[in-house]
């Protein structure tokens, strides 16, 4: 069942400097009970694209398209109706759970407070009981309730924000890079507990993530996006292990299998920098940086086509079946 | 004291800090550590092991409370003038790019401060023009003038390593360098501190959290858990042969990792976190959380797990070594090594 469907989706802000393209055109679908990951670097566009979801862009940005959370368009929801579906239909683990818990307020009232503001008739004390359960189910112990976020350590404080993310049972979650400042073993305890999630209550998961590795391992589709656009999508372990784009190569190549002979002391990497928004070059947009662009490519801009079962690539080398690593 | 040239040395290392109530964390528990010329070696743990205060005890940033820091076998002492001397030797490298340079600061005085600090006058833009093209940054004259909002992460993080290299030390020591970077400069960074060694003999001790940069780069590598070194040797031994619990748990939660495949089936993920290094657990102190403890496998030394502490693993580079009572109950003494 598809719980999530972005139909050319464009998003575009106005700064100083013009206006600035952050989503061109973007088509994905989560499913419930699935897991789709999305990679690319900084000002991809991907951490607008979960931003949209919820509507929580500035005022300043153009949107258009469509976004359908189970079949309703979430762009063109009035305020009441949207401000249902946040949490209850769809919500966020953010980065950075520092500065996102509010320091003054003991954890406890934290989680249980979506659920006294959006389930009508509850009681504080119904609602400190769920909240107990959650954390439970996170893994806290239920006496973490009366802690201030400061007594909690770093992955203890990310646990919270699934446990608050997970209140009002919603169909859809989103983690933006939810486990990339944590330590090795906290990540695996948290991308277990979210995987665990996934599967037992059947809620979409998009997990946006920088490393491909992490999200190769966890999801079950992966889309690469690049200056706005996906530019890669396929099965996760396959789109890491075996890139048909020659940007999802050198994004995969950062992160190494460790015993991989190719890897060691052979740091992989992509020299450069992601275009300007504001001046795209001719072509592809990934042509300045790719190493095996042919004449084509400064010259139309290629499409996601299909590439081999499940698989779509926007690369015109790609697309021609020749390989996109040298 | 170790008798190679230029080797940043540390023996029976202890930094211990006072807490309230009376108690004390043992942040660095002894630690016996040498990072030669020419070598890289990767200190990798979770946060709180103490890997940041080992760091910055070898710079002498924190006074050790126990043990010595030395180098070229001359022990650091910790006068103002003396840590001058030595930090023109042994060199910080920042992570975070943005927080490191001050933004209103030229990338030429950004490099050359280093310079001034140390009174070194004479032809002050050749060294600041030869850090920087050492750090890559090539032209060195085309980025003097630019501020550091006009660079990109990586060249921004190469200017900060140029500020290290100006002062032509022997040993960098990177505390997360490209943690707080995106993938693509991540490679471009490391790959510049792969090929200082290279080249340039430069030694490096790289304080991670992440083991894949111990693969793209390091020749040794050293696993640290609340205050110790449990396991070290050569990075392709520890990596793919990981002997102590506590390493086999790490790499085998490591996404798509081929150690995971063939020598465990399942990811061994510890329950609970770091214990308190005020509240060190007597005997092994990884055995709170060991899965060979939990498992049962441990029974048969389960006596020296509990009871009786384990010696701290020596320096010598080349022999992968554990500091593991079930291991040395399979393997024979952990320092005979490889």
């Amino acid at each position: 069942m598809t719980l999530l469907e972005f139909k050319d989706l464009r998003v575009t802000y106005t700064g100083s400097r013009g206006r600035l393209p952050a989503l061109r055109g973007v088509d994905l679908t989560v499913e419930a009970g699935r897991t789709l990951g999305i990679a690319g670097e900084s000002g991809c566009g991907k951490s607008t694209l979960a931003m949209a979801v919820l509507r929580l862009l500035p005022k300043t940005a153009e949107v258009s398209g469509e976004i359908l959370l189970d079949g309703e368009d979430l762009l063109a929801m009035g305020w009441g109706r949207l401000r249902a579906v946040r949490w209850t239909g769809a919500s966020i683990v953010f980065q950075g759970a520092m500065h996102s818990l509010n320091a003054v307020h003991r954890i406890g009232r934290q989680v249980a407070e979506p659920i006294l503001v959006h389930e009508k008739g509850t009681t504080p004390a119904q609602a400190a009981k769920r909240a107990e359960a959650l954390l439970e189910r996170v893994g806290l112990p239920a006496s973490r309730m009366r802690s201030y976020p400061h007594e909690l350590s770093g992955g203890q404080r990310q646990r919270v924000m699934i446990a608050m993310a997970l209140a009002c049972d919603p169909q859809l979650v989103i983690a933006d890079e939810a486990t990339t400042a944590l330590d090795v073993m906290v990540q695996a305890q948290v991308l277990q507990l979210i995987s665990g999630l996934v599967t037992e209550r059947g809620v979409g998961l998009m997990m946006i993530s920088h490393d491909l590795s992490v999200l190769s391992s966890v999801c079950d589709e992966a889309a690469v996006m690049y200056a706005g656009r996906v530019v890669e999508r396929g099965p996760a372990h396959e789109v890491f292990a075996n890139a048909r784009h020659p940007y999802s190569a050198a994004l995969g190549a950062a992160f190494p299998v460790i015993g991989d002979p190719a890897a060691r002391k052979n740091p992989g990497g992509l020299a450069g920098d992601p275009p300007d928004p504001v001046r795209l070059p001719e072509g592809c947009s990934f042509r300045p940086r790719c190493a095996v662009a042919v004449e084509r490519c400064g010259e139309d801009s290629p499409e996601l086509l299909e590439v081999g079962p499940k698989r779509v690539s926007a690369c015109f080398v790609a697309q021609e079946g020749m390989p996109v690593v040298l | 004291m170790s008798s190679e040239e230029k080797t940043l040395t540390a023996r029976g290392l202890r930094v211990e800090f006072g807490l309230p109530g009376g108690r004390v964390a043992r942040a660095v528990d002894g630690v016996d550590l040498d990072v030669a010329p020419g070598e890289i070696v990767a200190l990798a743990g979770e946060s709180g092991c103490g890997k940041t205060t080992l760091a910055r005890t070898l710079l002498g940033l924190e006074k050790a409370t126990g043990g010595t820091v030395a180098f070229d076998g001359v022990p650091l002492r910790y006068s103002t003038r003396a840590l001058k001397a030595y930090r023109r030797q042994v060199q910080l490298v920042l992570q975070d790019p943005s927080g490191a340079l001050n933004p209103r600061h030229t990338v030429y005085d950004a490099v050359a401060e280093g310079l001034r600090i140390h009174g070194i006058t004479d032809d002050e833009p050749g060294r600041v023009a030869d850090a920087l093209s050492r750090a890559g940054l090539r032209p060195p004259e085309q980025f003097f003038l630019a501020y550091p909002h006009e660079l990109s992460g990586g060249q921004r993080q190469r200017v900060v390593i140029a500020g290290a290299l100006v002062l032509e030390p022997s040993i960098l020591v990177a505390d997360e360098p490209v943690a707080s970077l995106d993938a693509s400069v991540r490679g471009e960074i490391l790959s510049l501190l792969l090929r200082l060694k290279e080249e340039q003999g430069l030694g490096a001790l790289v304080i991670t959290h992440d083991l894949g940069l111990a693969w793209s780069i390091a020749d040794r590598i050293a696993i640290m858990y609340l205050g110790r070194i449990v396991e070290q040797g050569p990075v392709e031994q520890v990596l793919t042969a990981p002997r102590h619990p506590y390493t086999r748990a790490l790499v085998s939660v490591l996404p798509a990792s081929p150690v995971l495949r063939e020598a465990v089936a399942e990811p061994i993920v510890l329950a609970g976190e770091l214990p308190d290094a005020s509240k060190i657990p007597g005997g092994c102190r990884f055995r709170p959380r060991c899965q060979e403890v939990a498992s049962g496998n441990a029974l048969p030394v389960l006596h020296q797990c509990t009871g009786e502490d384990l010696k701290v693993l020596g320096p010598e580079a080349d022999s992968h070594q554990v500091a593991c009572h079930l291991d040395r109950s399979l393997h024979g003494d952990a320092r005979i090594g490889v």
